[in-house]
């Protein structure tokens, strides 16, 4: 080590400081600048703590300890998880019905494709506004979801965790009844409005009632009074008929508007 | 290691108690499971004990604001979450392991705790971070990568610890945490308890008297609903002589005050 000093400070001088004894203020304003500009001082001075004041070098170590970590470039830390990132928009429990939901559009497309009637009523446009119901009937359950206690008690519960998980099963859903109702030439417009009104409807009524009952009764409704007249009869309900097409727009206003005002239905037991 | 610290964290405390109830009553069903208790918990580790079907599911449920009190005050860090009020910030630093923690059986231990911070608003960036920590204060660093259910009791429980102090809580409920596991386990998880932060208010529900004499600072004892008794530790075991039944002095306490009560309620009634 090149050393420039002439001069050092005594080892004595060095152990009253490590010690915190009374020095003469000139003698310790010229030890610490010393100190300042000299390594081999700073080196003894730090051989002297351990030995002259344990409490020092104690709390030293404890630092040192605390701020290893930050200090180090330990192993990196992995990325989020796959599902982890998943979940954000859809629950694990909810995936086999989504899934359930679109085997269903997909069931009705073949009926369709092979029993076709000409002029008949597709089945597709019989069953598709309810389709949606399914999968979000799973969307916010106690019963089907074994971490509904934990997920509830969090700050994020609530509407805003509700209509991510409603957007992942429309996403899914949607688009293969799209598909659907180009194979049959129905048009998207007779069932998209029911659609998102009855999904609409599910949710308001499940700010009441459990979700998934809400999710039956709308189930039950539709059976009866669209999908078995539609079956039964040779007549295109009037549900699924063009007329009805603002009808199902009022509706879904009307649910969307009930469910912000019960937005906060969501986040207890 | 770095978490982020936010600046709820550093303000200073407005308030005596992290819980203080008053009155308070919570309907579990048609049962007033929670009748008319008053209690306050400061910073240090709170026993909360009875038999079987006192309350103490009902009344930490209440503390996680799953379950609306049906009467009587309830605050949290100061705030009242007794009304209509938006929970979302007090529920960041509620850190909540229900007593049949449910879980995702595909996910990996990181996956699962990754989730619940972002179900706790954990900043983005601090998520990683804060996963990696919470994972390793409850000795689960060498199963992190593994699947939820490949781990043991003992094991997916201290997951579910891990989920809840994930966001750094003031408050920490623990719903009969060592329940199910085996001796060696139940002494682990008392050392970890030991070892979380000191300026946490951590609720500690247990039907095991040696849980609460060991690590507890002070303890709850409620019986149907009410509460027979808060004090130290210390205090339930003096509560107790040689005639009454139990194994240790702590048992003897517990059982002559719930002796006590039972006398008294059949008195009254």
């Amino acid at each position: 080590m090149n050393d420039q000093h002439k001069t050092h400070a005594s080892i004595e001088l060095i152990r009253r400081y490590a010690r915190a004894d009374a020095i003469a203020g000139e003698v310790l304003w010229s030890l610490e600048s010393h100190l300042e500009s000299c390594p081999s001082c700073r080196a003894r001075l730090a051989e002297e703590v351990p030995g002259q004041a344990p409490r020092t070098a104690a709390l030293v170590d404890r630092t040192w300890e605390a701020l290893a970590p930050s200090l180090t470039t330990g192993p990196p830390v992995p990325r989020r998880g796959r599902l982890a990132r998943l979940a954000g928009w859809t629950s694990p429990a909810m995936l086999p019905w989504v899934v359930g939901a679109a085997l269903v559009a997909v069931l009705a497309v073949a009926v369709d494709s092979f029993f076709a009637v000409p002029g008949g009523r597709p089945l597709v446009l019989l069953l598709a506004p309810v389709i949606p119901v399914l999968g979000i009937a799973a969307v916010w359950t106690r019963s089907l979801d074994p971490a509904y206690e934990l997920v509830t008690a969090t700050p994020r519960a609530g509407l805003y965790l509700l209509l991510r998980r409603t957007v992942a099963v429309l996403a899914v859903v949607m688009p293969v009844l799209v598909v659907a109702g180009l194979t049959t030439g129905t048009s998207s417009v007779v069932w998209l409005l029911p659609c998102l009104a009855c999904t609409a409807v599910t949710l308001a009524l499940g700010s009441v009632i459990r979700l998934e009952r809400a999710a039956a009764v709308v189930v039950t409704l539709w059976s009866l009074g669209v999908l078995a007249p539609g079956l039964l009869t040779s007549q295109l309900p009037v549900a699924v008929a063009p007329v009805a097409v603002p009808v199902w727009g009022a509706v879904f206003a009307v649910a969307a508007a009930v469910l912000m005002l019960r937005a906060r239905s969501f986040v207890r037991m | 290691m770095a978490r982020v610290v936010g600046a709820a964290e550093t303000a200073p405390a407005n308030h005596a108690w992290e819980i203080r109830a008053e009155g308070l009553r919570v309907a579990a069903g048609r049962r007033m499971a929670v009748d008319g208790i008053d209690l306050t918990f400061g910073t240090g580790v709170h026993g909360l004990l009875g038999p079987n079907g006192a309350g103490k599911t009902t009344l930490i449920r209440a503390l996680a604001t799953v379950l609306r009190p049906s009467g009587g005050g309830l605050e949290l860090l100061g705030e009242s979450v007794s009304g209509r009020v938006d929970m979302r910030r007090i529920r960041r630093q509620i850190g909540y392991l229900p007593q049949d923690f449910g879980f995702y059986r595909r996910f990996t231990v990181r996956e699962f705790v990754e989730y619940m911070a972002w179900l706790k608003e954990v900043p983005k960036s601090g998520i990683a971070d804060a996963v990696q920590h919470a994972i390793e204060k409850v000795g689960l660093a060498d199963r992190a990568d593994d699947r939820m259910k490949t781990l043991s009791g003992g094991m997916a429980r201290r997951a579910g610890i891990a989920q809840a102090i994930v966001n750094g809580p003031r408050i920490l409920l623990l719903d009969e945490p060592t329940a199910g596991l085996d001796p060696s386990q139940r002494m682990q998880f008392r050392q970890l308890l030991r070892g979380l932060s000191e300026d946490t208010c951590t609720v500690v529900s247990t039907h095991l008297v040696e849980d609460v004499a060991t690590v507890c600072t002070d303890v709850a004892l409620v019986d149907e609903g009410r509460l027979v008794f808060q004090g130290r530790a210390a205090d339930l075991a003096a509560a107790g002589s040689g005639t009454d039944s139990g194994d240790s002095p702590s048992e003897r306490g517990y059982s002559a005050l719930l002796a006590r009560h039972h006398a008294t309620g059949e008195g009254t009634r």
